[in-house]
């Protein structure tokens, strides 16, 4: 429970943290999802590049567009990018830095996504079978046009007819999966490469200037976090006083229609007290009533004019 | 436990964060609802349509509504709208802002349930199925059949078990079409909807953020006066309970010593703080009338002053019609006592 507790504050802690605790989920979510899908390829020669490019990259867009709506720094951005200058000046590389950072972070999951498929490889299988050099294949070569299309686009369906123990069927599949798992894991090593590159190419550059976008951002984002719970706890404040107004001035108005004792020992006791001089059903209804048919306004300098 | 509480409290703590986690949990709840349903097909030209088409858009309607229905601001929202205006004027961006934040949260679970559904692809084999184009998908020698027989031949396609147009149209190549149609529909619905959001969501700070500050502030403000408010009703609640029980007590027992009027009250020096408690009720057969008559009679709702030490107060009680006068006299009479 500690490890856990600890685990959750630092992530609360950081909004950083946040941000890449939410990257990490979206990408094990985009894993979670491809392994749950149910791939079936239509094996029609005109729909099976479509299908096979579509699974492989409309995910991936859908993800990166989560990603980007997940994360909140990215409203901050947009925020401080589009006001209006006022008393502070706006700083082109702050929000250079927080677009690209944004960025980064949202391309985490469409990048395992693609590399997930390349590697399971069916996606390349469904959309590449039809494509292929039937020559190259022994069952397929001295087939007729058209039926050869017919024949390579249901490749991917193992369990189909013609195609059930067909040793050419295997032979394509595992060319074309031979040829996505080696795309995939290119890319995985170029990828990799890159980042590292990056990261510790990065502070050979205008170190300075990073450290300087790097804490503006991080001001500007717990900023507008402060503002925001300031604003929270002024309304908290406002409310607290508007009502206790409202009580006083039924109160006051019920002392003046009513001909009762005034009260001397009225405070005397505390739970006397807390009842504000609202002691009967007539009096609580009125109360009640007032309050829907007549909110007070939202002026709570009035009580210190009094 | 803990670690549910810590959750619960990181919900709780911002308003917003706990409409999210009630989205995020409606959201699985439909995921949940929907790979716990056992969808049959019926497998009938006439039914296949109205089944399929039935539970991929009755149910986020559902979902809808039950979205509206267990958000609480929903009441917040009608009763704004609703008030008379008195000495508050009404800010119509207010009610605007709070309906779209609750219709937002309450389109996620129906938006899951139709993606779950397009993408599972059962509901569109099951409802498209004798609409599948024999021409290009069938068996080019399949033997001629009448219309009717075709479309009967044609439902059964998505119950395996009763499928007998096999030389017709083979039924792997069927619903591999259909669902690939159905697939195609559910990423293209999902990315429709996740590009609105992320438009949504980007455009505002472009064009209204003032006014997106004022009415999100002034929204929050109503939630909490609302709840404060009711804070305050309950405290005072508390405090005229209270006082009215401590009052029934206190006439409950001088009613009983003027009844019995023979033993002396017992001293203030002899009470502790246990028996000031016992406010003057100290054997079983005070204890049972005192329990009669709170249910027999209770007390109106109206609490009498409390009586001066001293004595001559009471000329100006006309004020109580309801309360039975006989204890007053009594509590004056003893009260001279002292």
């Amino acid at each position: 429970m500690d490890r856990f507790r600890m685990i959750f504050q630092y992530f609360q802690s950081n909004s950083e943290s946040v941000m890449n605790g939410i990257c990490g989920l979206l990408a094990l979510a985009s894993v979670k999802m491809y392994t749950s899908l149910d791939f079936s390829c239509p094996c029609l020669p005109q729909y099976n590049m479509a299908y096979g490019l579509g699974i492989m990259f409309v995910p991936p867009i859908i993800l990166f567009l989560c990603g980007l709506i997940l994360n909140r720094q990215s409203l901050v951005m947009l925020e401080e990018w589009r006001r209006p200058a006022g008393c502070r000046k706006k700083d082109p590389a702050v929000i250079r830095y927080m677009c690209s950072s944004i960025m980064q972070r949202a391309m985490v999951a469409p990048v395992v996504w693609i590399m997930v498929t390349l590697l399971d490889g069916k996606c390349l299988i469904c959309a590449f079978s039809g494509s292929m050099d039937p020559q190259k294949f022994v069952g397929f070569a001295n087939v007729s046009t058209e039926q050869v299309q017919q024949l390579l686009a249901k490749v991917p369906c193992k369990d189909d007819e013609p195609m059930r123990n067909s040793t050419s069927r295997k032979a394509v599949s595992r060319y074309l999966r031979c040829c996505s798992q080696a795309l995939g894991w290119s890319i995985l090593l170029i990828l990799i490469v890159a980042a590292f590159l990056a990261r510790w190419l990065r502070p050979c550059f205008n170190q300075a200037t990073l450290l300087q976008a790097r804490h503006w951002s991080n001001y500007i984002d717990i900023e507008q976090k402060i503002f925001e719970e300031t604003c929270c706890e002024h309304s908290r404040l406002f409310a607290h006083k508007c009502i206790l107004h409202f009580f006083e001035s039924m109160q006051q108005e019920i002392k003046l229609h009513s001909f009762s004792l005034p009260r001397d020992g009225e405070e005397a006791e505390g739970g006397e007290g807390l009842l504000q001089g609202i002691t009967d059903q007539d009096q609580v209804n009125k109360l009640l009533r007032t309050w829907y048919y007549e909110k007070p306004p939202l002026d709570v300098s009035q009580a210190h004019q009094r | 436990m803990d670690k549910f509480r810590m959750i619960f409290q990181f919900f709780q703590s911002n308003q917003e964060s706990f409409m999210n986690g009630i989205c995020g949990i409606m959201a699985l709840a439909s995921t949940q609802m929907y790979s716990a349903f056992d969808f049959n097909c019926p497998c009938l030209p006439q039914y296949n349509l109205a089944y399929g088409l039935g539970i991929l858009l009755v149910p986020p309607f559902i979902l809808f509504l039950l979205g509206f229905v267990l958000n609480n601001n929903i009441s917040m929202l009608a009763e704004e709208w609703r008030r008379p205006r008195g000495r508050r004027g009404k800010d119509a961006a207010v009610l605007r802002y709070m309906c779209c934040s609750m219709a937002q949260r309450a389109m996620i679970a129906p938006v899951v349930w139709l993606s779950v559904t397009l993408l599972d692809g059962k509901c569109i084999t099951c409802a498209f199925c004798t609409s599948v184009p024999l021409e290009s998908l069938g068996n080019a020698s399949h033997p001629r059949l009448s219309q009717g027989e075709l479309q009967r031949v044609l439902a059964r396609i998505p119950c395996k078990e009763i499928y007998n147009g096999q030389q017709l149209i083979a039924n792997e190549v069927a619903i591999r079409y259909l669902r690939c149609i159905s697939q195609a529909l559910g990423w293209c619905f999902v990315l429709l909807m996740t590009t609105l959001a992320f438009l949504v969501r980007s455009l505002r700070p472009c064009f209204s953020q003032a006014a997106f500050l004022k009415s999100r502030y002034w929204s929050h403000y109503i939630d909490i006066e609302r709840k404060l408010f009711d804070e305050t009703c309950a405290e005072h609640a508390r405090s005229f309970a209270k006082v009215c029980i401590q009052q029934f007590f206190e006439g409950m027992s001088t009613d009983l010593e003027a009844a019995r009027c023979h033993l002396p009250r017992k001293g203030p020096a002899d009470a502790g703080e246990a028996a000031e408690k016992l406010l003057g009720i100290t054997d079983q057969g005070t204890m049972n009338m005192a329990l009669k008559s709170w249910h027999r009679c209770k007390p109106p709702l109206h609490l009498h002053p409390p009586a001066p030490p001293t004595g001559n107060g009471w000329a100006g009680e006309g004020k109580c019609p309801t309360h039975p006068s006989a204890p007053r006299k009594e509590t004056a009479a003893y009260y001279s006592w002292v």
